[in-house]
């Protein structure tokens, strides 16, 4: 017999391609879920915690009898603190592990990275991170909280008890560059002044020349989006410098990281964050999971803030939705997502807002003692306010952008 | 006034900050020629010692200024024994195996002490009032203690026994060991000296910074630059490169920002190593140390 090189690559094509069925059907077994988080480099402070989280979801899932019969097997990836890894890894979970969910991405700059590939994958899409607002993306469900949400209930806050002037400093990329355009905005609406706003690159340390600028500003409240456990110092100097009494601080980040673990009580006493879940929030929900967290890690059990709380929260959302439609099809998940679907977990209930694929949650305000965030205020079912201004998926099913790119002005936001 | 003085504080602080974390880079790469990319988890071991001890109970000064150095000096040896000594005079392979040291390094403390540390060392000096302006006691302290420490080591390399073998096993390792000197001791001794100053200064950071496994990655970069831009005398060559650095960093940090300020830092390495490729200690104070 002869074998031609012809013969032979239709030959081989010919395997290849009856192959695939078969691990198609070895994989149609069990259910993907994908997690993309950072669990090494400098956003693990974040990424460990809610790696966690996740895992513990899958369980409750799966201990629940599964989803359609099936069990779930979680897809954990280490994005390492690296952008490239992020766009690698949501590849690897469309396309090779042909996962039913990818959730993840903690940066701004990592979802960006990943939202059009799965989107071009129509994978659905979990970002369960408190986040700048602005995505409007017909694969991507935000379950986090936004400035809307957060910001303008801290800003009023803080105004009243301190002051009228601010002065922001934030972390230097998309997150903080919007967040502190949105602090400026709700400063501005309540009648006040932003009297300088500051970005530092994510590996500063030293920020004694900040420290100075902000004596000499005399603002009535410093208002802080930093990010990361380089910016952490920010904290530690300021209170050695002894100006934790002096000028106070509101912050849209401190906490989430459980930067208040990593200071010294005297050092944040009184600062305020406004976040959707504390572990102090009162329900019988985040009583049971509280407790098994700390059934399954025990010690080791980080303390739970928002982005733990909604890395559960939003597996547990997606679940639901895929019990709801009885399929893990991309168009039946998302119509029962949109649906009104009530999802009550540790923080309360949460919709989806069909509009914007983002979260309507329960927000609360809480002013830090003793290394503890104690509960000062709650708002029941936040909208998604500040998406809702740009973002219409409504009556454009299709869209996939993200409004708040290059900053508010641009997304016509005054 | 007030303002004056407070900003001249800052700066000097920004300086001494850089020297601090360069110092024992510029024993262990601008002395010994071996690039040590673990140089920042020397850093941060040191920090991880004084909040392990603190927490235990020992006194926090005992643990910044003692325990700090020690550990890390020991840690410095054995590195020094089981990896290092195999490699002089190959500058590359160090590179590669310091930096899978350094890897290596940042996993074991994660997976010891997780990737955040409840740490709450706090600096343990209060608030110094200028005029209308206050800084933090601790920095002004830390300023003090960096130029004692750049002061101490030139006392060491100048007038001991074993600053003499040491600066001439760097020179010339053979002819050294001809004249019987055991090359080997003084550089396990040398690299051990560098590896304790770095794990002092990352203790003595710890209550400013906080402690991270991950922290050394942003000491490393800068720690390169110093030295390399001060050039082959280490200890004038640090002083005069944190200077220039640090100062232009602070400046701009002040007048424009932090972007800036590290911005202004890396331009002015850039420039200084194209005119001084030797850097500064190159063409002016060569005779010096």
């Amino acid at each position: 017999m002869t074998f031609s090189r012809r013969s032979f690559l239709a030959g081989s094509s010919a395997l290849a391609l009856s192959a695939v069925p078969v691990i198609g059907r070895a994989q149609s077994d069990s259910i993907i879920f994908a997690s993309i988080l950072d669990l090494s480099g400098g956003l693990d402070i974040y990424g460990t915690a809610m790696a966690d989280a996740t895992a513990l979801a899958i369980d409750d899932i799966n201990a629940a009898g599964g989803l359609m019969g099936k069990q779930v097997t979680l897809k954990m990836y280490d994005a390492q603190s690296n952008i490239q890894f992020y766009t690698q890894y949501a590849t690897q979970a469309a396309a090779g592990d042909r996962a039913a969910t990818v959730h993840g991405g903690i940066t701004s700059a990592s979802r960006e990275a990943i939202r059009p590939t799965l989107a071009r994958f129509k994978t659905m899409y979990f970002y369960n991170t408190q986040y700048e607002g602005g995505v409007c993306d017909f694969n991507n469900f935000c379950t986090g909280s936004t400035p809307a949400q957060t910001v303008a209930k801290v800003v009023p806050y803080a105004m009243n008890k301190w002051g009228k002037k601010a002065y922001i400093i934030a972390a230097d990329y998309n997150y903080g560059q919007i967040i502190a355009q949105w602090v400026e905005r709700f400063v501005k609406e309540q009648g006040g002044e932003a009297v300088a706003v500051e970005f530092f690159p994510l590996d500063v340390t030293n920020f004694g020349p900040t420290i100075n600028k902000i004596q000499q500003a005399k603002p009535d409240m410093v208002f802080s989006a930093l990010v990361g456990g380089a910016h952490v110092s920010f904290y530690r100097q300021y209170a050695a410098a002894g100006m934790m009494k002096e000028i106070p601080i509101a912050s849209t980040t401190f906490g989430i990281g459980n930067e208040h673990k990593l200071i010294s009580a005297e050092e944040g006493n009184g600062l305020l964050a406004a976040y959707s879940y504390f572990e102090g929030v009162q329900n019988p929900e985040n009583a049971a999971f509280l407790a098994r967290m700390d059934a399954k890690f025990g010690d080791k059990r980080a303390t739970m803030n928002e982005l733990t709380v909604r890395s559960y929260e939003g597996a547990m959302l997606w679940a639901e939705a895929v019990k709801l439609a009885g399929s893990t099809d991309h168009a039946a998940v998302s119509a029962a997502l949109k649906s009104g679907l009530v999802y009550n977990g540790p923080s309360g209930p949460i919709t989806i807002d069909p509009q914007t694929n983002h979260a309507i949650q329960n927000v609360v305000l809480g002013e830090l003692k003793d290394q503890e965030f104690n509960i000062v205020e709650s708002f029941a079912a936040q909208p998604p306010a500040d998406t809702q201004l740009v973002c219409d998926l409504k009556a454009n099913p299709t869209l996939s952008t993200f409004y708040f790119e290059n900053g508010l002005a641009a997304a016509g936001i005054k | 006034m007030d303002l004056v003085a407070a900003i001249g504080l800052q700066l000097a602080y920004v300086i001494a900050n850089l020297a601090l974390i360069s110092l024992g880079l510029a024993i262990i790469f601008g002395m010994m020629r071996v690039i040590n990319l673990a140089h920042g988890e020397f850093l941060m071991l040191g920090g991880y010692t004084v909040v392990v001890s603190t927490n235990a109970g020992v006194n926090i000064w005992v643990a910044m200024l003692i325990l700090a150095p020690l550990v890390v000096g020991i840690i410095g040896v054995i590195v020094e024994r089981l990896l290092i000594r195999w490699l002089y005079g190959r500058m590359v392979d160090t590179l590669l195996a310091t930096w899978g040291l350094s890897l290596l390094l940042v996993g074991l403390v994660t997976s010891i002490f997780g990737a955040s540390t409840g740490t709450t060392v706090a600096p343990p000096l209060g608030a110094i009032k200028i005029g209308t302006y206050s800084a933090s006691g601790y920095e002004l302290f830390l300023i003090l203690i960096t130029v004692l420490l750049l002061f101490l080591v030139w006392l060491t390399l100048r007038f001991t026994k074993l600053g003499l073998l040491a600066r001439g096993t760097m020179q010339n390792a053979e002819m050294a060991a001809s004249l019987g000197v055991s090359t080997s001791r003084i550089y396990m001794i040398t690299f051990g000296l560098g590896a304790a100053v770095s794990g002092l200064a990352g203790g003595l950071l710890a209550p400013m910074t906080g402690v991270l496994p991950t922290i050394g990655a942003t000491y490393i970069a800068k720690a390169f630059i110093t030295v390399i831009s001060g050039g082959s005398a280490i200890l004038a060559g640090t002083a005069a490169g944190s200077v220039l650095l640090g100062g232009l960093n602070g400046i701009f940090s002040f007048v424009a920002g932090s972007t800036f300020g590290e911005i202004a830092l890396l331009i002015a390495a850039i420039v200084l190593l194209r005119l001084m490729p030797r850097g500064i200690t190159g063409r002016f104070f060569r005779k010096s140390l």
